[in-house]
């Protein structure tokens, strides 16, 4: 009846996991409990969780991306603290096993549930205002992308109170990930979790291009997208032609165990190797998924708080345009090690080393925009000036990596740890955070507080060199990653200045998380009523903040690149006297029931329990048909009641003044 | 995401297409090419007439296949199809890198560790 | 709509592809009424052209789901581990008569398109039928061949060549069999609501599904089964 589930999938004797399941549980019967207490339930329903606008789906996958850094950070934290203590006779606190589920947890958390909804949720809250579209192309699809995000995210979840995760680390590299190494449902919670999240993200791809592509308002031509549009193009693009590829790499592991195929056994002529293959032709171009959109970033931060125009905004663009295209031509690097000829090494050490020319392009340019400019140290520009120095050592080290000589040195070893997190917390996580300082006003309508944001920066920067920097060290000692235990008394102060910093980091956390309530609490006082608190030069900054629902009352023209900055230039007035009625997407709650039957469906499959699946699958058919026959899908916002939403919005601008 | 009926009716009964969508003849001529590109390659293959017969397999389906996208997918030269020929263009460049770089890596790699199990040899 | 801003109604927009390729004719307009700064495009005239560069990009990525699919089927084709090889399984004239099959319905599919193009409903549920027919003859047709296959132990499970091949032939019967629902679908819609605007911009998005699975087929037939057999 329920196949492999059984009561004894709940892990009650393990205290730490119950630790966690408990705190899990107190979160959210409180959170529910919330909810039904103020009657919140049918506000959430209607005006949340079935929306199809952007801005709010945006402000959904930034929760879902802040909530996942917390847990991903837990299983940081934990296996920091098992690495100081698990030295000689001691052997820490966490099992092997457990130990092995937290990296791979913790891996998986950050890149797909953290990263990711973080990036997608940034391009969703501003892309469709800097090219003064409505909405998205598809807007429906678009809250169906975030529903199978959650669904992953949940499932990952859901393994530490039913069942248990994978353990195989992040990739899952057969042979280890197959059935005969790995029987357990850890691979099978992996594998699901990645494919639901998957097509999700592969349908914001086709989503953002479209949108970037076609709905760009009159006069915007491409070389005059802002580069924060740019970036996410090419990192939408990047998207549909890598996750495809996911697709099929964990479809093929997913054959190999469940029915018994041979494609990366040991077995009857399969090869393990070709999994890896794969599974780097998307995963390298996962890494610049995730840092091109941030790039963009730094590419407004740096001329906004500069009062400059961006410097080399041509070399920019095909900078953008030729990381997108070297990393897909580098994807070896990963396995150097594994017996290629000298040959292919040498080419993909070679392309790899390419990359790093645009990326100095951008450097450079990042650099001579704050050159001569009027800087001002708001949080945003410290977040992207933290951001130049680290990705820069990052950087550096990675074209240490780049050297298939020098790789297999340090290959697997911690030396490889530090470089990606110097490269992924330095780009990536500094730059979220530089984003969500700069556009909070925009998507949220006030400013975060100030004191509490420089507070956390501070504790993140100092916070990352302490914990990464004797990684570097320990990697040229010989430790290597994912021990849970070593007896190299050497290495042992250097595992301990690491937690240090892991320490650290936390305290940044908690800053943040008491910046949000705290902000939230001072909403009024932080106001941003002009719309433009940065003295913003792209289009989202002439809209009010928050952005009513259908962004544009009218749409503007576009005569340069920095659109609002050249409006301001002219002195343009931007407030219209008449107005037209606007069309509009009703909300739906298809994108809602897809994704709750994709995460049953997903967990029957997990647990064998085949009923549920093709149940679960005929709801997700049955969904799809009955949305196609369903013709009440928009309506039309009159002019009166745009009059209204606007003139509202001029008397809180007049009031500031 | 919905097309008010009566606004796009108003373009007539030809939809999007109407300027010059598709005729007839193109179907028929695609139909025809891709049938002769078939039939080539299989008799080749039943009757082994010539050694090389894979090169010929593959230059016909790439025959095919384009034959296929002008006549079938009608992709053209317009201007409205601009980005759907980038996408075609970067999809084939794509797919030449997944396949000729995996055919690429895993041969070395076979090569170079598992000299002994070259499975061609093995069966051929 | 309102005096003093630029009102594009005219049907030509809807085949133009994006607000900003004809921003130059916007702007040009512009210049001669001055100084606007809005412009009220109505968006309900761009959907169309939005569903067909949209699914065409989701064609392009299915595009690289099955080349990753072929990738693994031209590295791991050798791999027969001591069982049946290609030449010893494939009966290249039935897997003729499935291609024709499929490259029929591609016609017919074609003959369906043009029907609806001339406004003709019962023209375009009548080629759509035949096309399902033949899609479906397809189906059937692959399905009896691997049940044959596995009837004489060559199944997914004996070597990789095999698991290979059933999941690559497979995934390309998977999606046609989709394409078929997506098929009955659309001719349950049209027969209900007539030829709408919505339906025609589905139907193209149909019909393009269709070819495309026809297109993927012919890398099947060559790289799997006429090349199998030659080697």
């Amino acid at each position: 009846m329920f196949g492999k589930l059984t009561l004894s999938a709940i892990p009650y004797t393990n205290p730490i996991i119950m630790f966690g399941v408990g705190l899990l549980a107190l979160v959210i019967l409180s959170t529910l409990g919330a909810i039904t207490y103020f009657r919140k339930w049918k506000y959430l329903w209607t005006e949340w969780l079935t929306s199809v606008d952007h801005k709010k789906i945006g402000i959904m996958y930034l929760i879902l991306a802040g909530l996942m850094l917390l847990r991903g950070f837990a299983d940081a934290i934990m296996m920091r603290t098992q690495q100081a203590l698990s030295y000689g006779s001691n052997m820490g606190y966490l099992p092997p096993g457990h130990f092995d589920q937290i990296f791979t947890a913790h891996g998986t958390i950050m890149i797909f549930f953290m990263a990711m909804p973080f990036i997608i949720g940034l391009m969703n809250c501003i892309v469709p205002l800097q090219i003064g579209a409505r909405d998205v192309a598809f807007p429906l699809m678009n809250n169906l992308s975030l529903w199978l995000t959650a669904a992953g995210a949940m499932l990952v979840n859901v393994s530490l109170a039913i069942g248990n995760f994978s353990r195989t680390g992040w990739l899952a590299y057969p042979p280890l990930s197959e059935l005969h190494y790995s029987p357990g449902v850890g691979v099978d919670y992996y594998i699901w979790a990645l494919q639901v999240a998957g097509v999700g993200t592969t349908l914001s791809g086709v989503n953002f291009i479209t949108t970037i592509l076609k709905m760009r308002a009159p006069g915007m031509k491409m070389m005059r997208m802002p580069v924060f549009t740019w970036t996410s193009l090419i990192a939408n693009v990047l998207i549909v032609a890598a996750f495809p590829i996911l697709t099929v790499t964990l479809g093929l592991l997913a054959m190999d165990r469940y029915v018994g195929t041979h494609f990366f056994t040991n077995a009857l002529g399969g090869d393990p190797m070709m999994y890896v293959n794969l599974i780097w032709i998307w995963g390298h171009p996962e890494v610049y998924i995730l840092i091109l959109p941030l790039f963009g970033v730094y590419g407004e931060i740096v001329p906004t708080f500069s009062g400059k125009r961006l410097f080399g905004y041509t070399s920019m663009v095909y900078a953008t345009v030729a990381i997108g295209l070297l990393s897909l031509l580098v994807w070896l690097h990963h396995f150097f090690t594994m017996g290629n000829s000298p040959g292919v090494n040498a080419f993909f050490g070679i392309s790899t080393m390419f990359i790093a020319i645009p990326t100095g392009v951008k450097v450079f340019n990042w650099m001579l925009t704050m050159y001569r400019g009027r800087i001002r140290l708001e949080t945003p520009m410290l977040w992207t000036i933290a951001f130049l120095i680290t990705f820069t050592i990052g950087g550096m080290s990675g074209m240490l990596l780049a050297e298939p000589p020098a790789d297999f040195v340090l290959h697997n070893s911690l030396f490889l740890i530090a470089h990606f997190h110097n490269v992924i917390i330095g780009g990536v996580v500094f730059g979220v955070f530089a984003g969500l300082s700069y556009w909070a006003p925009k998507i949220l309508g006030f400013k975060l507080n100030d004191t509490l944001g420089r507070a956390a920066f501070w504790c993140w920067v100092v916070g990352f060199y302490v914990a990464f920097m004797p990684l570097y060290v320990l990697g040229f000692m010989g430790a290597t990653r994912r021990m849970d235990h070593y007896n190299v008394p050497a290495w042992h102060p250097l595992f301990v200045v690491a937690w240090v910093g892991a320490v650290i980091i936390f305290a940044g956390i908690i800053l943040q998380v008491a910046q949000v309530v705290v902000s939230i609490r001072q909403r009024e006082q932080n106001r941003d009523l002009t719309g433009d608190p940065w003295n913003g030069r792209t289009l989202e900054w002439a809209l009010p903040s928050p952005a009513p629902a259908y962004n544009f009352a009218r749409t503007p023209v576009v005569r340069d690149r920095d659109a609002f900055w050249e409006m301001k230039q002219r002195g343009v007035e931007l407030k219209s006297s008449t107005f037209v009625p606007i069309h509009m997407p009703r909300n739906k709650a298809t994108g809602f029931i897809i994704g709750g039957f994709s995460f049953l469906l997903a967990f029957g499959m997990i647990w064998h329990i085949w009923w549920l699946a093709a149940i679960c699958l005929a709801g997700v058919l049955g969904t799809l048909i009955r949305h196609a026959f369903d013709d009440d899908r928009d309506y039309y916002l009159g002019a009166d009641e745009v009059r209204r939403t606007e003139d509202l919005h001029g008397r809180v601008q007049a009031r500031s003044v | 995401m919905n097309v008010a009926n009566e606004t796009v009716a108003g373009h007539g009964p030809h939809g999007e297409h109407g300027r010059h969508g598709p005729t007839h003849k193109q179907y028929i001529t695609g139909f025809a090419l891709a049938i002769i590109l078939t039939a080539i390659p299989f008799a080749l293959v039943i009757g082994h007439v010539v050694s090389d017969v894979l090169l010929v397999i593959a230059v016909c389906a790439a025959a095919q296949i384009i034959v296929h996208v002008v006549y079938f997918l009608h992709l053209d030269r317009s201007e409205e199809q601009r980005w759907n020929r980038m996408a075609l263009l970067y999809v084939v460049i794509m797919v030449g890198i997944v396949l000729g770089g995996s055919l690429w890596i895993m041969y070395n790699l076979n090569h170079n560790m598992m000299p002994g199990v070259m499975h061609y040899k093995v069966w051929k | 709509m309102s005096k003093g801003s630029m009102v594009m109604q005219d049907g030509s927009l809807a085949l133009k592809p994006g607000y900003a390729d004809h921003a130059a004719d916007a702007l040009r307009d512009l210049h001669q009424t001055g100084d606007a700064v809005f412009v009220d495009v109505e968006p309900h005239h761009e959907p169309a052209s939005l569903i067909q560069l949209g699914f065409w990009i989701y064609l392009m990525s299915d595009c690289l789901l099955f080349s990753g699919l072929f990738a693994t089927y031209a590295v791991l084709h050798g791999h027969t581990a001591g069982g049946p090889t290609p030449s010893q399984l494939f009966d290249l004239p039935y897997t003729l008569t499935e291609t024709m099959f499929l490259l029929f319905s591609s016609f017919t599919c074609g003959l369906a398109t043009l029907a609806m193009n001339a406004d003709k409903k019962n023209a375009t549920l009548g080629w759509l039928a035949v096309t399902f027919v033949l899609g479906l003859g397809f189906v059937i047709m692959e399905v009896h061949e691997f049940v044959g296959m596995v009837a004489i132990g060559a199944t997914a499970g004996r070597s990789a060549f095999l698991s290979c091949f059933f999941t690559l032939v497979g995934t390309h019967g998977l999606h046609v069999t989709c394409g078929l629902i997506f098929m009955a679908v659309m001719m349950a819609a049209v027969a209900k609501k007539g030829l709408t605007a919505t339906n025609r911009a589905r139907l193209n998005c149909m019909m393009l599904f269709w070819h495309f699975l026809d297109i993927i087929w012919v890398g099947v037939f060559s790289l799997v089964y006429l090349s199998g057999v030659v080697h």
